[in-house]
C-alpha cells in the first residue's frame, strides 16, 4: 500500500501544477480528464472489484448534477450544494443497491442502465423543480476572472479525484476490498465463509455512486446550465467502463491510466472528425474487447501469472 | 455431553419434491457422526438447511442452544458452522494463502492482514499444503483442493464441521490421509458430521451413524447396530437381502 | 368504448413488439448475449424499406422478402466473425462489444442517412377500417398480422425444422447438445442470424407506422428488453405474451399518464418485474 500511496502522491503533485501553464484549453481538458478519472475509479469499486457490471454511472452523475443544481437554485452556497449532492447519491446508491444487487449478470447490467432513463424522465417531468426539458440555469459563482474560475473548478475536480483515489487505495488494502474480491471470485463460497455479501456489495455500490454524484454537482456548477439528456447521457455509463477496460480491470491505477489514454486519444484524433466520432469510439471498444480484454496492464504481465498480489507478499 | 446441534421436525420442500421430511436428530458435542443413505436421500440438503443455504420449510434447528432456523449462510459461518462442498469451491484466481486467510478473517474473527495470514499458514501446514501457499487455487490437483477446503474450514475455527463427500474422487492413499486429518481435527475438539458413501470410512471413523432415505431418517445409532438394521439393508440393497440377513 | 379502442391499439402495437422481441429473446436465451445491435438492425431494416419504396417503388411488404436474407447474412457474419470469440466471456465484455458495434453502425447510419426522421408514406394511403366503434388503421392492422405471422414462422422453425430443434437443444444444455453431435458454433451463428433477420424484417413494418431515424434504435432496443423480461428468455411464446403485454401496458399507460410517459412506464415495469421475478413472467431460472 505504501508504494501505491507514493505513486498517487507523485501523480497528484504533477497534476496540481498544470494550472501554472495558464492556458484555458489545458485547464478545460484537465478538468474533464479529472472528472472522467473519478467516474472510472468509482466504477471500479463495483465493476472491477466486486464483478457486478454496473451501468449506473449516468444515473448517479445526473442525480448529483440536479441535486447540486437545485440546491444552488434554492440559494444554498455552492460547496454545500455539492455536499448535498454527494449525500443524495450515497443514499440513492444504498437504496438502489439493496434493490438491484440481488440480480446477477445481464439483468443487473440492464436494470442499472435503465435506472438512468427512469431518472431522466422523472427529472424531465418535475418541471417546477428542475426546469424539465428546458434545462436549469445555475447561478454563476462570483470570481476574479474567467481564468480564476477555470482554475477553481480544476482544483475542485482535482481534490475530488484525489479523495476518490485515496478511497480506492484504502479499500483495495482493506477487509472491504478483500471481501469484494472474494465475492467476485465465487459469491456463494464467500457467503459460506462468513462474508455478509449484501452488506459488502451495497457498500461497494455506495462507493461507486458517491464520488460520481459529487462530480456531477461540480460539473453542473462549472457549466452553469444542465438539461436531462445532457447529464443523464448513457455515455456517462459507457465511457468509464471502456476506460477501465482499457487500463486494466481490478487494478488500482488502471482506471486512471485508461481515462487518461482514452481522453487523450479522443482529443487528438476524434475532435477533428466530429462526424465519425462515435463510430471510432465503437471501433476502439470492439478492438479492445476482442484483443485486450484485460486491458493494457495485462501487457505488462506474463500470461498465467496471478493477477493480484498475494496477501503473503503485501505489507499492510 | 451437551447437544451441539438439534434438529426438530425439520422438513424441506422444493415445490412438490419433499427433500427432507420430519427430521429429528441431535448431534452431541465431540462426536464424529456419519450421514449415509442412497443417492437422492437428502444428505446434502440436510447440510444446506443447517447452514442456511435453503431455509427449512418446517421445523426448527438449534445450534449450541441458539435457534438458527432462519440464519443466512454467513451468519451460520460466524456462529461456528463450517462446511465443505462436494464439488470444491475455492476462489480460483486467488492464492492458496488468500483463500484460507479469507476464511480466517470473515468467519474466524482473525484480523485483516498479519493475524489472518499467520493463522492461514498454521492451518495450511496442518493439512499439508504448507509448500503451496502462493500458488493460485485453480492450479491445484483435486486431492490438494480437498485439503484446501479443509484448511479453509479449520481457519474458521468452527465448533461444527460438515463434510460433504470429502473423499469423492480420491484414491485409496489419499483417502487414508484424509481420514487421519479428520481424526486430528476431531481430536482438537471439533464436532464432525460427515456425509459419506464409502462404508469402510464410515465404519472406522464414526462414533455414530445416521441413515437417510427418501428424505426421512430411517435409523440412527452406533455402527454395529446400523449395519445390521434391516431397514438400512433394505434401503441400500432391497427387501430380499434384508429378509435373508440374519438379525 | 374508449377502452375497446385502447385495447385494439395495444394489441396492434403488441404484435409489433412481439416481433421485435422474439429475435432478441432468442439470441439472449441461446447465446447468452445481449445484442445491443438489435435496435440498430431494426432501424436499418426500416431504411432499407424506405429507400426501396422511394427509389424503386417496392412496397414495404415486399421489402420484407429482401430484408430477411440480407439481415440473416449480416447477423451470421457478425456472429461468426466477432461475437463467437466472446462466447463464455463475462457479461461485461459481451455487452460492451455489442455496444461498440452498435455505436459503429448507428454512426454509419447517421453519416449516410442524416438524423432527419423518415417515414414510409404509402401512396395512396391505406386508410382505416371500422370494426364497430373501433378504428383500425389498415397499415397497423396489416403490420400486426404480418408481425404475428413472422413470429409464428419463427416458432414453427424452432419446433419443426432440424436446425430449430438444434437451436432449442443448445439453449437447454449446450454441452449435452454438443455431445449429441450438434455443431454449437454453427448453431450460434444461425441463431444470431435469425435474430438479425427478425430485427431486419420488423424494420419495414415499423417504418410504415412510425418515423425512423438512426437515433431511434435505442428506443426499440428498450422495448425488446422489456418484452424479454416480461416473457422470459429464449421462448417465442414468451415473446408473444411479453409483446402483447407491453403493447397493452403502453396503450393504457398513454391513456392514463400521457404518451410521453409510456416509455418510462415500461421501464418501471421492467425494474419491478426484475425485482420480483428475475427470470421474467414466463421464464425459466437459468441464464442469469
Amino acid at each position: 500500500m505504501r508504494r501505491s500511496a507514493y505513486i498517487a502522491a507523485a501523480i497528484f503533485a504533477l497534476v496540481a501544477l498544470v494550472p501554472l501553464a495558464g492556458e484555458m484549453y489545458w485547464l478545460r481538458l484537465g478538468t474533464i480528464m479529472l472528472m472522467y478519472s473519478i467516474l472510472a475509479m468509482s466504477w471500479n469499486f463495483i465493476g472491477g472489484m466486486a464483478g457486478y457490471p454496473s451501468f449506473a454511472s449516468a444515473a448517479f452523475f445526473g442525480l448529483g448534477a440536479y441535486a447540486g443544481a437545485v440546491s444552488q437554485k434554492l440559494a444554498m452556497p455552492m460547496v454545500l450544494a455539492w455536499g448535498i449532492a454527494g449525500l443524495a447519491s450515497l443514499l440513492f446508491a444504498a437504496l438502489l443497491g439493496l434493490a438491484l444487487l440481488r440480480l446477477r449478470g445481464h439483468y443487473f447490467a440492464i436494470a442499472s442502465l435503465v435506472v438512468a432513463e427512469v431518472l431522466r424522465e422523472l427529472v424531465n417531468s418535475a418541471t417546477d423543480l428542475t426546469g424539465g426539458g428546458m434545462g436549469l440555469n445555475l447561478p454563476v459563482p462570483r470570481m476574479a476572472s474567467v481564468q480564476a474560475q477555470a482554475v477553481f473548478f480544476y482544483y475542485a475536480m482535482l481534490i475530488l479525484a484525489a479523495v476518490t483515489l485515496a478511497a480506492m487505495i484504502l479499500t483495495t488494502h482493506s477487509k472491504l476490498g478483500f471481501g469484494l474480491r472474494c465475492i467476485k471470485q465465487n459469491e456463494s463460497a464467500a457467503d459460506m465463509l462468513g462474508v455478509n455479501t449484501t452488506f459488502y456489495k451495497v457498500s461497494g455500490f455506495m462507493l461507486s455512486g458517491v464520488f460520481v454524484g459529487f462530480a456531477g454537482a461540480i460539473y453542473a456548477s462549472w457549466v452553469h446550465y444542465i438539461e436531462p439528456p445532457d447529464v443523464f447521457d448513457v455515455l456517462y455509463s459507457i465511457k468509464p467502463v471502456v476506460m477501465v477496460l482499457l487500463g486494466g480491470l481490478g487494478s488500482v491505477f488502471g482506471p486512471l491510466l485508461g481515462a487518461g489514454l482514452y481522453l487523450s486519444l479522443e482529443e487528438l484524433v476524434w475532435r477533428r472528425f466530429l462526424e465519425v466520432h462515435t463510430g471510432v469510439l465503437g471501433l476502439l471498444i470492439v478492438l479492445l474487447v476482442v484483443f485486450l480484454p484485460r486491458g493494457l496492464i495485462a501487457l505488462r504481465r506474463a500470461p498465467g501469472a496471478a493477477q493480484e498480489k498475494p496477501l503473503s507478499r503485501v505489507k499492510a | 455431553m451437551s447437544e451441539l446441534l438439534e434438529l426438530n421436525g425439520v422438513s424441506r420442500r422444493f415445490g412438490g419434491l419433499r427433500a427432507l421430511h420430519n427430521i429429528t436428530l441431535s448431534i452431541p458435542q465431540g462426536e464424529i457422526v456419519g450421514v449415509i443413505g442412497p443417492n437422492g436421500a437428502g444428505k446434502t440438503t440436510l447440510v444446506n438447511v443447517v447452514t442456511g443455504v435453503h431455509p427449512a420449510s418446517a421445523g426448527s434447528i438449534r445450534f449450541a442452544g441458539r435457534d438458527i432456523t432462519r440464519v443466512r449462510p454467513w451468519q451460520a459461518a460466524r456462529l461456528g458452522i463450517a462446511r465443505t462442498f462436494q464439488v470444491v469451491q475455492p476462489f480460483p484466481e486467488m492464492t492458496v494463502m488468500e483463500n484460507v486467510a479469507a476464511a480466517a478473517m470473515f468467519a474466524g474473527s482473525a484480523g485483516y492482514g498479519e493475524e489472518a495470514n499467520e493463522r492461514a499458514l498454521e492451518d495450511l501446514e496442518f493439512v499439508g499444503l504448507g509448500k503451496s501457499v502462493d500458488k493460485p487455487a485453480d492450479s491445484l490437483t483435486l486431492a490438494m483442493r480437498k485439503r484446501l477446503e479443509l484448511a479453509k474450514s479449520l481457519a474458521m475455527r468452527p465448533k461444527l464441521l460438515l463434510l460433504d463427500e470429502v473423499n469423492a474422487g480420491l484414491n485409496a492413499t489419499e483417502v487414508e490421509h484424509a481420514l487421519d486429518l479428520i481424526r486430528a481435527i476431531s481430536a482438537r475438539g471439533v464436532t464432525v458430521l460427515i456425509i459419506e458413501h464409502l462404508m469402510k470410512v464410515v465404519l472406522t471413523l464414526c462414533t455414530r451413524i445416521v441413515v437417510l432415505h427418501h428424505g426421512e431418517l430411517i435409523a440412527a445409532g452406533d455402527p454395529a447396530q446400523i449395519i445390521n438394521d434391516p431397514r438400512v439393508v433394505q434401503a441400500y440393497l432391497g427387501r430380499r437381502y434384508a429378509k435373508a440377513e440374519p438379525a | 368504448m374508449l377502452y375497446l379502442q385502447i385495447l385494439a391499439n395495444g394489441l396492434m402495437l403488441g404484435g409489433l413488439y412481439a416481433c421485435i422481441g422474439a429475435g432478441f429473446s432468442l439470441v439472449w436465451g441461446v447465446l447468452n448475449v445481449i445484442n445491443i445491435l438489435h435496435g440498430s438492425f431494426i432501424v436499418l431494416g426500416g431504411y432499407l424499406a424506405f429507400y426501396a419504396y422511394s427509389v424503386a417503388g417496392i412496397h414495404p411488404f415486399f421489402s420484407l422478402l429482401i430484408a430477411a436474407p440480407v439481415f440473416f447474412a449480416l447477423g451470421y457474419i457478425v456472429q461468426s466473425g466477432l461475437v463467437n470469440r466472446m462466447i463464455g466471456a463475462p457479461v461485461l465484455l459481451t455487452l460492451t462489444l455489442t455496444f461498440g458495434l452498435d455505436l459503429m453502425l448507428s454512426n454509419g447510419m447517421l453519416a449516410a442517412f442524416t438524423a432527419d426522421f423518415k417515414k414510409v408514406s404509402l401512396d395512396p394511403p391505406l386508410g382505416a377500417v371500422l370494426a364497430g366503434p373501433v378504428v383500425l388503421p389498415v397499415d397497423r392492422l396489416i403490420a400486426m398480422v404480418l408481425a404475428l405471422a413472422l413470429v409464428g414462422l419463427l416458432y414453427l422453425t424452432l419446433s419443426r425444422s432440424r436446425i430449430g430443434r438444434a437451436i432449442v437443444a443448445v439453449r437447454m444444455d449446450r454441452e449435452a447438445a454438443a455431445l449429441m453431435g450438434v455443431r454449437v458454433k454453427t448453431v450460434y451463428a444461425i441463431t444470431f442470424g435469425l435474430g438479425a433477420l427478425m430485427a431486419g424484417v420488423s424494420g419495414p413494418l415499423l417504418a410504415m407506422i412510425f418515423p425512423i431515424s438512426p437515433l431511434s434504435g435505442s428506443a426499440y432496443l428498450s422495448k425488446a428488453f422489456v418484452v424479454c423480461v416480461l416473457g422470459g428468455l429464449g421462448s417465442v411464446p414468451g415473446a408473444l405474451v411479453g409483446g402483447l403485454a407491453l403493447g397493452l401496458a403502453e396503450s393504457f399507460g398513454s391513456l392514463w399518464l400521457g404518451p410521453e410517459h409510456a416509455t418510462t412506464l415500461s421501464f418501471v415495469l421492467l425494474i419491478l418485474i426484475l425485482l420480483v421475478r428475475p427470470e421474467g413472467l414466463l421464464g425459466r431460472k437459468g441464464y442469469a
